[in-house]
């Protein structure tokens, strides 16, 4: 891609190192610490799933368990792990048997610990071929049908229920859908549990459930292969449980997976440690399977001014990427985001838009870029809506982005009918194909209004991230001095929830899936 | 039991649609309450006012969602359709030769006040419209576009002095119904002149359906998403008919 900006590619380094430096510090707290979703996401990838006879699911039954007994900071793998040894049980008949009161991991005198590594490293080696079978199949397909050069079609559905989300999801695809996005129910984020089976009734959005995850996995499949296209999933970790619902996706093949490691803290009250060494493990395992992120930070403009705080975008794009390297992730799985919301009376506001996108662009040459649609200006004005929809799907072509959200004409008054997928796909192809070639015909001035816009933003960026390289990150959160929100190190959600590791610590899954993304 | 059907917003039967519509009033509180009552007058229950935006002190668009009460029987519905074969462009060439052995004259022409050529250029121009081939480019027609605002005499003087066999006429855009007094003065003005049997007689536009040109005393009609050899197929094969199954008398 050529360069139009002209930027200052010794402030981007900089930037870089700024960002790095943070990621750093905060690794050496997420090192030391585990969490309760950490621990019932290893649960789940030892095969520990399905509920007890009040619906509690069983990876919950057995981390409360060992949290009750105080023991948690052993983590869930030497615990399991030394029941293995002790009765020859599978981590399902004894996450059953806890559940039945018959067994007590507290109770149970500790084994050689290299019996204990043998057993879980068994267990966890069926899992993890698994999710290698599962990349080898999305390799499979891709290299049947192809992928597409331009950017992908996502489009979400959100209907509650998950027969309804298969009707609709598959009527998408048909128009031409290239990602299929399952938005959650209301306030599932804030559940520090994953719910059980397939269901019918959300709110606003659909249950993340494995259950769900694969009934929407095997449509569509199936739908893929009746168009000659492969069809991604996504759905969203963010929340309580960032880890469990990447090991549920890895699991399932998804594709795609929203998660971001602030937005929990600042748009969801969830505590701030708690999210920090959650998404570390969520990362690991959706990087080993292959699993593109997506980030957040179009969050920051929903609720602030986009022009004014076009900074905080790329500062947390620059924050994302290096929380993502140190968890293993490519570049090429890193979907940062960003967003169209500049207010549409904003003169010149398209150049902004423009300058801003192409900047991303530039900055994260490798990065599967997201890029989300207007939101916050659509009314229920549809017709005006419409318009705004096709300014971001050209500054979309013109700059290369690869996820692109599809706006829909009825953003703010309800979620979308299958008719305004329908007609939102069908503008998108339009300008694609039309404007194909647009952004390599186009230079833009020097020190002109995009060149001067995209050195402002990095300017500030790089001012931000080396305030917060000072301050270290939990400080910069608690002073508010990230997107105007204030969150204190010890307030919010499931900070019970974090725990110190023990010296006898361990988590198989580490080192299985860290680094040794492709090869067995 | 048959199957009734309503509108699919995002959930079966949940009869969701969307309007549009300008009310000759102000945009204010009571404006919205006035759209909302309109809507459930119109069949609709639980109408939301999206957007209302002023046009002019006294004039406001609105945009409203709501759910239809009614539904439709789905099973019993019968559509009068143009009953004949539709050939591709080389068949129809082939059954002119076998069927009428002669070359046949089409005319068509945008006629009364109707200034737009789209509809007619469609069917005829050589070009065509979406991939499919105009009249112009077919073997064995000999097809002339008169273009737009053609009145109806002259309509027919031309059809009389180029001996045509059939008479296509295209109505785009049309107010207060003028295209269907248009449409039927021609058919009025082709029987003083003896003609009407004489002849194919055709229309289309995107307000034309088969049932309404047969109410005219049309031979067929032809709406959105005809091309030209659905107008070609049913032309020659109405020629072949009536040469075999004589004119009742008009």
């Amino acid at each position: 891609m050529t360069q139009k900006l002209n930027l200052d590619w010794g402030k981007v380094a900089q930037a870089r190192e700024y960002a790095r430096n943070v990621a750093q510090d905060t690794q050496d707290f997420i090192n030391q610490h585990t969490t309760v979703a950490t621990e019932r996401a290893i649960c789940r990838l030892l095969g520990i799933d399905g509920v007890d006879d009040v619906d509690v699911p069983l990876p919950n039954v057995v981390i409360d368990h060992l949290k009750r007994g105080g023991v948690l900071g052993n983590g869930a793998a030497l615990m399991v792990g030394n029941a293995m040894v002790a009765t020859s049980k599978s981590p399902q008949e004894i996450a059953e048997g806890i559940a039945n009161d018959e067994i007590d991991l507290l109770k149970i005198p500790m084994n050689d610990i290299n019996n204990i590594n043998k057993a879980i490293n068994e267990i966890a080696v069926i899992s993890v071929s698994k999710i290698l079978k599962n990349n080898r199949k999305r390799a499979e397909m891709l290299e049947k049908h192809g992928d597409k050069t331009e950017p992908y079609l996502y489009v979400i559905v959100a209907t509650g229920n998950i027969y309804e989300d298969i009707t609709q999801a598959v009527a998408a695809v048909k128009q031409g859908a290239d990602i299929i996005a399952v938005i959650r129910t209301t306030g599932q984020s804030l559940l520090d549990y994953v719910p059980y089976g397939a269901t019918t009734e959300g709110f606003g959005g659909t249950y993340a459930t494995q259950e769900n995850f694969r009934l929407m996995r095997a449509a569509l499949d199936e739908a893929g292969e009746q168009v000659g296209r492969y069809i991604r999933l996504c759905n969203y970790a963010s929340g309580l449980c960032m880890p469990e619902i990447a090991a549920m996706g890895a699991l399932e093949r998804l594709d795609v997976m929203l998660n971001d490691a602030l937005y929990g803290i600042l748009f969801r009250d969830i505590n701030m440690k708690r999210t920090i060494v959650d998404q570390y493990f969520s990362r690991i395992i959706n990087s080993f399977a292959g699993i593109i992120i997506n980030t957040g930070e179009d969050n920051y403009l929903t609720t602030a001014d986009a022009v004014e705080e076009a900074h905080t975008v790329l500062t947390s794009q620059f924050l994302n990427e290096q929380f993502a390297l140190m968890a293993g992730l490519p570049e090429e799985q890193m979907g940062l985001g960003h967003a169209f919301e500049i207010a549409p009376d904003v003169k010149n506001g398209f150049l902004y838009e423009l300058a801003q996108a192409q900047m991303a662009r530039e900055i994260f040459p490798n990065a599967p870029l997201k890029y989300m649609p207007p939101t916050k200006f659509m009314t229920g004005d549809i017709f005006k809506g419409t318009v705004q929809n096709a300014l971001f799907n050209t500054v979309s072509i013109m700059t290369g982005q690869k996820i692109h959200l599809l706006g829909m004409l009825t953003e703010a008054i309800h979620t979308p009918f299958m008719s305004d997928r329908a007609i939102a796909i069908d503008s998108a192809r339009y300008i694609f194909n039309t404007m194909a070639d647009l952004g390599d015909e186009v230079e833009f001035k020097q020190g002109g209004i995009m060149q001067s816009r995209a050195a402002e933003v990095l300017d500030k960026a790089t001012d931000l991230l080396s305030k917060i390289e000072q301050k270290k990150l939990f400080a910069t959160l608690e002073q508010g001095i990230f997107a105007g929100i204030k969150r204190g190190r010890d307030d919010g959600k499931g900070l019970d929830g974090v725990i110190i590791k023990s010296e006898n610590y361990f988590n198989p899954f580490i080192n299985l899936m860290k680094g040794g993304k492709t090869d067995e | 039991m048959n199957k009734h059907i309503k509108p699919y917003g995002d959930t079966l039967d949940d009869g969701k649609v969307q309007l549009s519509f300008t009310l000759p009033i102000a945009n204010d509180d009571k404006g919205r309450e006035a759209a909302k009552i309109l809507a459930k007058k119109m069949g609709l229950t639980d109408p939301n006012v999206a957007h209302s935006g002023a046009l002019d002190n006294n004039f406001t668009f609105y945009v409203v969602y709501g759910s239809v009460e009614h539904n439709i029987d789905y099973d019993n519905i019968v559509v009068q359709t143009v009953d004949s074969d539709v050939m591709d462009m080389g068949e129809i060439a082939d059954y002119i030769r076998t069927n009428i052995g002669r070359e046949i004259v089409i005319i068509g022409a945008s006629t009364g006040t109707d200034a737009h050529t789209v509809g007619i250029d469609a069917i005829m121009n050589m070009k065509g419209f979406a991939g499919n081939y105009g009249l112009e480019r077919y073997d064995m027609i000999n097809a002339y576009n008169l273009g737009s605002q053609v009145t109806n005499e002259d309509f027919i003087k031309k059809a009389k002095e180029l001996n045509a066999d059939v008479l296509l006429v295209s109505q785009t855009v049309t107010q207060k119904d003028v295209h269907v007094a248009n449409l039927t003065e021609l058919v009025e003005l082709l029987e003083a002149e003896e003609m009407r049997h004489k002849v194919i007689l055709i229309c289309g536009g995107p307000r034309i359906s088969n049932e309404l040109a047969k109410e005219l005393g049309y031979d067929a009609g032809f709406g959105q998403g005809s091309f030209a050899q659905h107008v070609a197929s049913f032309a020659v094969q109405e020629i072949v008919r009536r040469k075999t199954t004589p004119v009742k008398a008009g």
